[in-house]
């Protein structure tokens, strides 16, 4: 038996061996891919409920997977299940229903729905105010019907659905919870505790009350019109990000057990890296030490230096201040050698699928350094002239790749990076 | 597991309706008076809440407070606390490779402009445009980032200068167990050398309220022990802020850090809450310590949250196990992500004092042994969450 394959730091290899994708350009991988390449926008004008009175109308929605009424953690869930599904079955991993290894979910911060309360509060019927205590007398009978309300409850279903080990973990890192998913997983292998893990990173949870939350934070692009056009990173009218939905899943595989059972190798994750800061709790530190920290940590643990980085799949949100801070970041990393590496943002074609993005642009990189093509950063029409990347503009490029870095940054001062390969001879 | 380093717990913060630190709740355990709770303000539900806290002791700038609220406040009070206790507190260089793992909630909301909105929609025609309308106008902005689970971890890393990493988990009592699950593996795996992991939660409102009463599962009327509160049970929710610092034992010896006791890998796993399973999976997660305990210098703390069929079960379990028993949940309520943070730091008390505390009702059984030198902690939560773990005291020169 050959020896067991081991990186720089003598850890387990994390493969990659089934991904699976859904976002408001599509479900599936190849929908994904073909769109995202092709420049196409997934952004369009909400239609799941009333806009009136609202600063921003747009969104970027998964307009393929919902049907009506269904609830956020209804939605998230589906898209969740799609995309694990889609993963496990390209990586053939396991059996139906049992995956041989824990589920790190990345779901978006549930509660109860406007919805639901105003169910509640017409079921309580009270005469004076409606207050918590009408809602109180008719909450079980509510629950009875409709289920009761639980932040585990997606990761609970999900683990039932695809036969995971153990306790399934879910995390939220705010903007860079997908990207946190994957790193449990890549830490859990290489510990030795499993030999495959599932990661997923799902958000569908577009309700009036998570829009005006980020509009009231004056994170939202209010350029409705038309809304395709709305989401540009990296240029100089940009003016806030487009809320959307989305869902990505990796199956990750110790890489002699992924050789062992003849899977498909799709990518390798070399390394995370991570600093938090302490700044601020919606803006980055000025100096951008945090974020240019966690790429030079995402760097050594991966054991590789930045001439050996060939594109970075930015955060990109195309809020004034985040493409700010990635600009700062990501030249004072890489410095001269910034000007030879692609940097682009999926964002400008989906949005901002919130806790799913880091999984979502995982995925996306992972695709990117497999097809040898970039897709582009689309809007780009009035470059930032303070910004100095080659933001690979409005269309799709050829380019001889092989590793890649995926930035996801968040709110509560979370930064989060991971480096990606193909894998080796 | 075989060459898995030693994980130290090195400090410990606690706050609950018996106090602040563990001296305070040891010696309310001690004494074994029934808790302070109230059975008015959220009458007919029954609730634990805090004694007054003096926040400006743990965070200073009254602005830092104005931008938090209340789960988020007594979770920063509490890692402060957890942080001072294992001597890293204002320590920039220690801080700053410290990991932080929080098991949150969120979600805390405005209940006067949920009342007011809900109250007016009743004769709107236009519910769309109206729900709009006023929640443009009556959300503020702040609010939001109290509603963000992983701002409790963010106001840590603010206020306190925890800024190596940073991850959150989510749900109930098993993103508390799970937390430290993955702090204590980690430090094994030598992926981490210092991790500050807990959580924090506020009982004593309505918006939590509901959803517990959701699944009937809040205690009604009158306070008894969490063994005895009938044939349904229920979970007298508190509010609580319990946070640990888990150390590499190198790392700790290496700075002179006081080792309060040392932390198993955690046992933790699902189930489908079958008959049978709660105690079928308790039974499995005692078999990967059972061979380490010394019976003569053993005992359980229990984290029962008093619901049924879930705390008979967990009893059954218990007495099958054959140590002597104390559940926490009595004297400090239930805190759920927090709880299993909470009695691991109950049981370093334990282990430090070489006794248990008072018994409460009829789940607490068995006399102290001598010089409890082990504790085993477990968790059952209010839907899942069941899982184990031992706390063992350090004998230096031995260890």
């Amino acid at each position: 038996m050959a020896a067991p394959m081991r990186d720089k730091q003598g850890r387990p290899i994390v493969a990659v061996t089934g991904i699976g994708v859904v976002t408001s350009l599509g479900v599936g991988k190849s929908d994904n891919w073909a769109k995202l390449t092709g420049g196409v926008s997934g952004i369009r004008r909400i239609s799941r409920f009333p806009t009136e009175g609202l600063r921003t109308t747009i969104a970027g929605t998964v307009n393929d997977v919902y049907r009506d009424q269904m609830s956020p953690a209804e939605l998230s869930e589906r898209v969740a299940l799609l995309a694990g599904e889609e993963a496990v079955a390209e990586s053939g991993i396991g059996a139906k229903g049992r995956f041989p290894g824990p589920l790190y979910l990345a779901p978006p911060p549930l509660e109860i729905e406007w919805s639901d309360r105003i169910k509640m509060a017409e079921m309580a019927a009270s005469d004076a105010d409606t207050g918590y205590p009408d809602l109180m007398r008719v909450a079980r009978e509510f629950a009875a019907r409709h289920g009761a309300f639980k932040f585990g409850i997606i990761g609970e279903h999900l683990a039932e659905h695809f036969g995971t080990a153990g306790s399934p973990v879910s995390l939220n890192t705010a903007c860079a919870s997908g990207a946190s998913a994957i790193q449990l997983g890549i830490e859990a292998i290489r510990r030795g505790d499993c030999q495959a893990a599932l990661a997923i990173g799902a958000d569908a949870s577009l309700t009036p009350e998570s829009l005006v939350r980020f509009s009231l934070l004056s994170a939202l692009s209010t350029q409705n019109d038309p809304p395709e056009r709305a989401s540009k990173p990296f240029s100089k009218n940009r003016d806030g990000f487009v809320l959307a939905e989305g869902a990505a899943a990796l199956v990750l595989e110790d890489l002699d057990h992924a050789r062992a059972r003849g899977a498909r190798v799709l990518g390798i994750l070399e390394g995370y890296g991570e600093k938090s800061d302490s700044f601020h709790r919606t803006r980055s530190s000025p100096d951008g030490k945090p974020i240019i920290a966690s790429l030079r940590n995402a760097l050594a643990d991966a054991g590789v230096g930045p001439q050996d980085i060939d594109y970075i799949n930015a955060h990109g949100t195309s809020t004034p201040e985040n493409d700010k801070m990635e600009h700062l970041g990501v030249s004072t990393v890489f410095g001269e050698r910034m000007r030879g590496i692609p940097i682009s943002s999926n964002k400008s074609m989906i949005g901002h699928t919130l806790t799913a993005a880091g999984a979502v642009e995982a995925a996306f990189t992972l695709m990117t350094l497999q097809h040898q093509r970039v897709p582009p950063t689309i809007n780009h029409s009035i470059p930032d002239p303070t910004i100095t990347l080659d933001v690979v503009p409005n269309v799709a490029r050829n380019a001889k790749l092989r590793r890649a870095m995926s930035n996801s940054f968040g709110f509560g001062g979370q930064n989060l990076c991971l480096v990606m390969a193909l894998e080796p001879a | 597991m075989t060459g898995r380093r030693e994980v130290w717990i090195t400090g410990v913060g606690l706050i609950t309706c018996l106090g602040e630190g563990l001296e305070a709740n040891w010696s309310h355990l001690q004494r074994g008076d029934p808790p302070p709770y109230d059975d008015k303000s959220f009458a007919p539900y029954l609730v634990h809440p805090l004694p007054p806290v003096n926040f400006d002791q743990q965070i200073p700038k009254k602005s830092d407070q104005r931008q938090m609220e209340p789960w988020q406040r007594i979770g920063v009070y509490a890692a402060g606390l957890a942080l001072s206790d294992a001597g890293i507190a204002g320590k920039p260089d220690l801080l700053d490779a410290t990991d932080m793992i929080v098991a949150a909630a969120g979600g805390e909301r405005d209940i006067a402009a949920d009342t007011a909105i809900l109250t007016g929609m009743r004769k709107m025609a236009e519910r769309g445009a109206f729900l709009n309308e006023r929640l443009m106008s009556d959300l503020r902005p702040t609010l939001f980032l109290a509603q963000l689970p992983n701002l409790l971890a963010g106001n840590i890393s603010i206020v306190h200068g925890v800024v190596g990493s940073s991850r959150t988990f989510l749900g109930e009592e098993a993103a508390g167990v799970d937390a430290v699950r993955i702090a204590q593996a980690r430090i094994a795996a030598g992926q981490s050398e210092l991790t500050l992991v807990g959580g924090a939660y506020h009982g004593t409102r309505w918006d939590v309220l509901l959803v517990f009463e959701q699944s009937g599962v809040a205690l009604k009327g009158a306070f008894a022990p969490v063994w005895d509160r009938g044939p349904q049970g229920g979970i007298a929710l508190g509010n609580m802020g319990a946070f640990l610092v888990l150390e590499s034992r190198e790392h700790g010896q290496a700075r002179g850090a006081r080792a309060r006791g040392r932390i198993s890998p955690v046992a933790s796993d699902r189930n489908k809450r079958q008959p049978g399973d709660i105690e079928a999976t308790l039974r499995r997660e005692w078999g990967t310590i059972a061979d380490q305990i010394d019976r003569a210098h053993a005992a359980v703390i229990s984290g029962a949250a008093g619901l049924q069929p879930a705390t008979a079960a967990e009893h059954a379990m218990l007495k099958e196990i054959g140590l002597p028993v104390r559940n926490t949940g009595t004297y400090i309520g239930h805190g759920v992500e927090a709880q299993f943070a909470a009695n691991l730091g109950i049981a370093c008390s334990v282990i430090e004092h070489g006794k248990l505390f008072a018994p409460a009702g009829t789940g607490d059984t068995g006399s102290s042994p001598p010089d409890i030198s082990q504790v085993v902690v477990t968790s059952v939560g209010n839907w899942r969450g069941e899982a184990l773990a031992l706390v063992e005291r350090v004998v230096w020169g031995r260890a």
